[in-house]
Formats: C-alpha cells, sequence, structure tokens
C-alpha cells in the first residue's frame, strides 16, 4: 500500500458522563490509502461511529483524545479554525438518518448547494451541479427536487440526496456512517450500490460502517472489527468471513442467517456486549467466546501481524482454521 | 399556500363573529341599568325613561339588538356612548393611537431585548447565561403594575430621566414619554420570550442537521445563522406573538399607572360608568386586534416552517 490518506495510530477517547471519564475508544489503529474502502464492523456501541467521529472533528464536547490521526501527512488532531474547515471539507460524511441530518426548513437545493456556494461557485452554476450530482444519485428529475422540502421526499431518495451532497464537495474520503440502517432493505441495496458504484468511479477513499459484515465484505476491500472499543482484527474482505482469526469476527459471521437454508432458530454471539467503559481487564470479549481461557482474563493481547492481517486475540495461532462460521453457530 | 391562507381567513371572519357575539351578550347580562348613569342617581319620570329606552333602542329583542350593532359596526357605527354623549367610533379614533404605539413599542423592547438576552443565554453557558436566568426569573416576576411604580419612582422621579405621566405631543416627546410605559408593559413578557429563545437555540445546536452543517466546513456564524437560529426562529415567532397579543389587554393597567388617555384607560373608565356601547366597542375593537394578530402570527409561522402548510394542519 502506498502512503495512506488516512493513518489513525493507538487513539483511545474518553467522554465526561456523570462527573467521571468513560472510556468509549481505547485503543483503534487503522489506515486507509488513496481509493481505498475499509469496513468497520462490529454491534451497536463497539465504537464504530465513534471512531468516524473522532476522525471527521465531531466528538461531542469535553471528550479526550490521544492517539494520532492524520490525513495525508496532517495531523488532524491539532487543527483549528479556517485549517479543521478545510480538512471537513475534503472529508464528507454520510450519516445514518436522512431525516435528522438534514435541516428540516430549507430546501434540497439549499442543503446541496451550501457547500458550492461557500467555495465561491456562483448561483446558477451550483445548482446545475446539483442537478448533475442528483442525476448521479438516481434521481432524475433534479430541478423539481431543489426546490422540495426534505419532508417531501422519502427516505431513501433523501439518503441519496445526503450522498449527492457528499460528492458535491469533491471529498477524498467519504466517511459512511451506517447509511442504509434507516431505509427498508429494498432501498438500502440500491443506495449501497449507488456508494460503491460512484466510489470507484471517483476513486474516492471509504471508511464504510456497518453492523452487517457481508454487506461490509460487498463492497470493502478490507474489514476492521471493532469489540468494545478496540479493533480485534483486520484482514482483507474477501478471507475474512470465510476464515477468521479471532473469534469474534467468527461469531458475528455466524450470526448473520444465510438466505440458502432456513433455519430452525437464527444465531446470534451468545451473551450482552460491553462498552469500553465497563470491559474488564484482559480480552474484552472473553466471558462470551466459546474459546476463553485463564489467560484471556488475565491479559489484553496486543494487535499483531498474522496471516496478512492483524488479529488481538492469545489464541489466534491456535485456532488459525477452526473457526469456519458454521462451527460457533448456535446460540 | 393559498388555500391555506384563504382558510386562515375564513376561520378569522369565524372568530371575530364569535367573538362579536360574546362581547354583546356578556354585556347584556351584566348588572346594572346603562339608563342608571346617565340620569346620575336622579329618579327620572317614566316617560323620560321611555324615550331614553325607545332612543337607545333597549327594549328590543336582545337578537335584534345583535344585529342591529353587528350591521352597525361593521359599517364603522358603533353607537353612542351614553356617558360622554359622543360617537363611540369617535371616542376610539381618538384614543386608539397611543395604545397601539405603546403596545408597538413594547413589541419592539420583546423582539429586541428577550429574544437578544435569550440568543446569548444559548450560545454561551456559564456566567453569561446564569445572569440571564437571574434578570428573566425577577422579571418573570413582577406584575406590570408593580413594574410601573417602581419605573416611575426610580426614573421619573428621582433620576428624572423620563416624565411620569401624559402621552406627550409629536413624535420624539410621545417616544420619550412611552418608554417607561413600555418597559412596564414589556417586563414579563420579556423573560418568556428570553427563556423560550434561549430553550429553543440550546435544543437547535443539539440537532443532528447541525452536525452535519459542523461536518461541511461551515463557518460557526453560517452555522448559527442558517440552521440553528433559523430553526429556533419557529417556537420564538409562536411564543412572541402570543405574548405581544396579550399586551393588548394588558395595556389598560398601564395606562391608568402612567395616566396614558389610551384605549385601555377609556376602557375602565367606561366600565365603571357602565357605559354599555363604549365597553362594547372597545372591547370589540381590542379583540378584534389581538384576532387579526393572532392570524398574522399563524402565516408568519407558516411561512417559516414549510412543513405546516403541507400537512394541511390550520390549527
Amino acid at each position: 500500500m502506498s502512503a495512506p490518506l488516512l493513518e489513525v495510530a493507538d487513539l483511545a477517547v474518553t467522554l465526561p458522563v456523570e462527573g467521571e471519564r468513560r472510556t468509549v475508544l481505547h485503543d483503534v489503529s487503522l489506515a486507509i490509502g488513496p481509493g481505498e474502502a475499509l469496513g468497520l464492523v462490529g454491534e451497536s456501541g463497539s465504537g464504530k461511529s465513534m471512531t468516524a467521529r473522532a476522525v471527521a472533528r465531531l466528538l461531542p464536547g469535553g471528550a479526550a483524545v490521544t492517539g494520532s490521526i492524520r490525513f495525508d501527512g496532517t495531523d488532524v488532531t491539532a487543527l483549528r479554525g479556517g485549517e479543521l474547515r478545510a480538512y471537513r471539507r475534503s472529508v464528507a460524511m454520510v450519516f445514518q438518518d436522512p431525516r435528522a441530518h438534514v435541516n428540516p426548513v430549507r430546501r434540497i437545493g439549499d442543503f446541496l448547494t451550501e457547500g458550492l456556494r461557500l467555495r465561491g461557485v456562483a448561483r446558477a452554476e451550483a445548482a446545475r451541479r446539483a442537478v448533475a450530482a442528483l442525476a448521479d444519485v438516481g434521481i432524475p428529475d433534479g430541478e423539481r427536487r431543489l426546490r422540495q422540502y426534505p419532508h417531501e421526499l422519502s427516505g431513501g431518495l433523501l439518503q441519496r440526496v445526503m450522498i449527492a451532497a457528499a460528492l458535491l464537495a469533491e471529498p477524498r474520503l467519504v466517511l459512511a456512517d451506517e447509511p442504509t440502517t434507516a431505509l427498508d432493505v429494498t432501498t438500502q441495496s440500491e443506495v449501497m450500490a449507488i456508494i460503491d458504484e460512484l466510489r470507484r468511479e471517483r476513486g474516492l477513499a471509504l471508511l464504510f460502517i456497518t453492523h452487517d459484515l457481508d454487506l461490509a465484505a460487498a463492497v470493502c476491500d478490507r474489514i476492521a472489527v471493532m469489540y468494545a472499543g478496540a479493533i480485534v482484527e483486520e484482514r482483507a474482505a474477501a478471507v475474512l468471513h470465510d476464515d477468521p482469526l479471532h473469534p469474534y469476527s467468527a461469531a458475528l459471521a455466524a450470526a448473520r442467517p444465510a438466505v440458502d437454508r432456513t433455519l430452525p432458530r437464527l444465531a446470534a454471539v451468545r451473551g450482552r456486549l460491553v462498552s469500553a467503559f465497563e470491559a474488564p481487564a484482559g480480552c474484552a470479549f472473553a466471558p462470551r467466546c466459546a474459546h476463553a481461557q485463564d489467560r484471556c482474563a488475565a491479559e489484553l493481547p496486543p494487535l499483531r501481524p498474522l496471516d496478512g492481517g492483524a488479529v488481538r486475540c492469545a489464541r489466534a495461532e491456535e485456532l488459525r482454521g477452526r473457526l469456519a462460521p458454521q462451527e460457533v453457530a448456535g446460540g | 399556500m393559498v388555500a391555506f391562507v384563504l382558510r386562515r381567513l375564513a376561520l378569522l371572519v369565524v372568530a371575530l363573529l364569535v367573538s362579536s357575539f360574546v362581547i354583546f351578550a356578556g354585556l347584556q347580562l351584566a348588572p346594572g341599568d346603562p339608563l342608571a348613569a346617565l340620569s346620575g342617581g336622579r329618579s327620572l319620570p317614566p316617560e323620560a325613561l321611555e324615550a331614553l329606552r325607545a332612543q337607545y333602542r333597549l327594549d328590543d329583542p336582545f337578537l335584534v339588538q345583535y344585529g342591529n350593532w353587528l350591521v352597525h359596526a361593521v359599517q364603522g357605527d358603533l353607537g353612542q356612548s351614553i356617558a360622554q354623549r359622543h360617537d363611540v367610533a369617535t371616542i376610539i379614533g381618538e384614543r386608539i393611537g397611543v395604545t397601539a404605539q405603546l403596545v408597538a413599542l413594547a413589541a419592539v423592547i420583546i423582539l429586541v431585548a428577550g429574544v437578544g438576552l435569550g440568543v446569548l443565554a444559548g450560545l454561551r453557558r456559564g456566567p453569561v447565561d446564569a445572569a440571564v436566568l437571574v434578570v428573566t426569573t425577577l422579571l418573570a416576576a413582577i406584575p406590570s403594575f408593580v413594574a410601573a411604580i417602581v419605573l416611575m419612582s426610580v426614573f421619573a422621579v428621582q433620576l428624572g430621566w423620563f416624565p411620569a405621566v401624559g402621552a406627550g405631543d409629536g413624535f420624539a416627546d410621545r417616544l420619550h414619554h412611552l418608554v417607561l410605559p413600555a418597559i412596564a408593559l414589556a417586563a414579563s413578557a420579556l423573560a418568556i420570550v428570553a427563556r423560550v429563545t434561549r430553550a429553543s437555540v440550546r435544543e437547535e445546536l443539539e440537532r443532528e442537521h447541525v452536525e452535519t452543517a459542523v461536518s461541511r466546513g461551515l463557518p460557526r456564524r453560517l452555522v448559527l445563522r442558517r440552521h440553528v437560529l433559523r430553526n429556533a426562529a419557529i417556537p420564538i415567532a409562536t411564543v412572541s406573538g402570543i405574548t405581544i397579543l396579550s399586551l393588548i389587554a394588558l395595556s389598560a393597567v398601564v395606562e391608568r399607572a402612567f395616566g396614558i388617555n389610551g384605549l385601555g384607560a377609556t376602557l375602565v373608565q367606561a366600565a365603571a360608568a357602565k357605559d354599555l356601547a363604549l365597553v362594547q366597542g372597545i372591547s370589540l375593537v381590542l379583540v378584534a386586534a389581538f384576532v387579526v394578530g393572532n392570524t398574522l402570527v399563524d402565516l408568519v409561522y407558516a411561512v417559516l416552517d414549510p412543513r405546516v402548510t403541507v400537512g394541511s394542519r390550520a390549527a
């Protein structure tokens, strides 16, 4: 891989909650090359969105950040004022819930052209580009849409508008935070296809956040699996699903029902997800892990290279090849 | 939007009709004989009473009286004041100007100071916010007649900056005379508007769409103007509208306190004198002003929030 566009190293974030500091991320390292797509997968509360927010510098007030986030060689955590705004313009964010993330009292046209107008693009030219961007995301009657308000559009259309807005900013990196979770299933695949196609066409780097391992495998080059505020495995997307190195990745892969057979009962990862702040001293997944041993609870191993990827499991070598999805299925 | 406006205007007419009926009926039911005020306590001969009853048409059936009154009122004829022996419409015409100016000045104070303080407190946590909270709590707790007395004794009597009574003549003099009454009238409404503004600004700051605006690298002043204040303007407009309209009735208290010969003070005098036609006329004008103002607020609301008209929610 050439010099990465985004490089996150040893990122840790704590937030003040009811007077105490709670860890939401404690060890996140990842890299995305220019034009590369990285999937960030994990259950709700594992820290996926917090990682994206840290990268976009959208953490809530009072958040304490250690470690480094570098974008194209620049230290993102140190940016202030105009430099920070310029950085934000080169990183576009697609949020989960378009209904909440688009201002309801302003027209679609205002939403799409706001960024362009800020960069000095004339009104007519900005409108023309907005219509073209809408066409790119599969909305043909752009002229009419520009005059509409968000409540006049369906959720799927509005998410396409959000994607169009992200593309209009001509970013180098797109952060997509569960962009299809709030949509119905048929709309989900359409929106996902649009993101995938436009990204490849334009050579954009993508950080794709999802809880759906198969979806991430379909659109990403590599996948990082998160658990309790830390990355537990990172592999090429093609191999992670069928040959997971970490028991949690294996459990996630098994938890998605296959479409080609009927199961008497849906598989789930047994036990309850723990957040980073309540994680035990050792491996956070140990209490739910079928392969846990005493040493797992004692010490959290670092993320170390293995089989062309990286894994954070003390028994990774022993378990290699034994974590095929069906083996840990069941609940 | 056109349909929405037409619907609001139809509702406006209905509201005016209903309120005119309530005013007329309410005063007919009120105790006291209007002729007693005219006779000044003396007992008049039955023939004279009969003649007066016929002159003021006091013996017609209730609905006929209401119908007559309404038809004349629509034509601008509100009848004769029994006590002042004057055209009610003429009396109202002479007094309405100063009341309108008083309420308008109070409205400006509410919008500038109330919204200003609210935005300031909403954006700046810490001492500024705390100070605004203390001041608005104090203002909200003071009734307008107490505010009037305090303002008068401090700024008119002790410091001598403003006149204590009267309405003044000419623009500058009138403004000078109305500053203290307008502040007394505005004080508690200002506090409410400031509180609502503060809360709305806080709420909008936390909204996801504001996060989107920030994530796009928009300068803070644009984020605040286009996404925080623009959206917070919807509840602010509603509350400002209602509180300012409520001043129309409250103005009577302040006018009495500052010796201003406006509609409110005249209404109080007329009621004391059982001057039926004048009370009805002034009440009708005050209620009409409130109803029309309320319709205007609704229209402003529809302009500010595009979601209102489409959902056909007229209420």
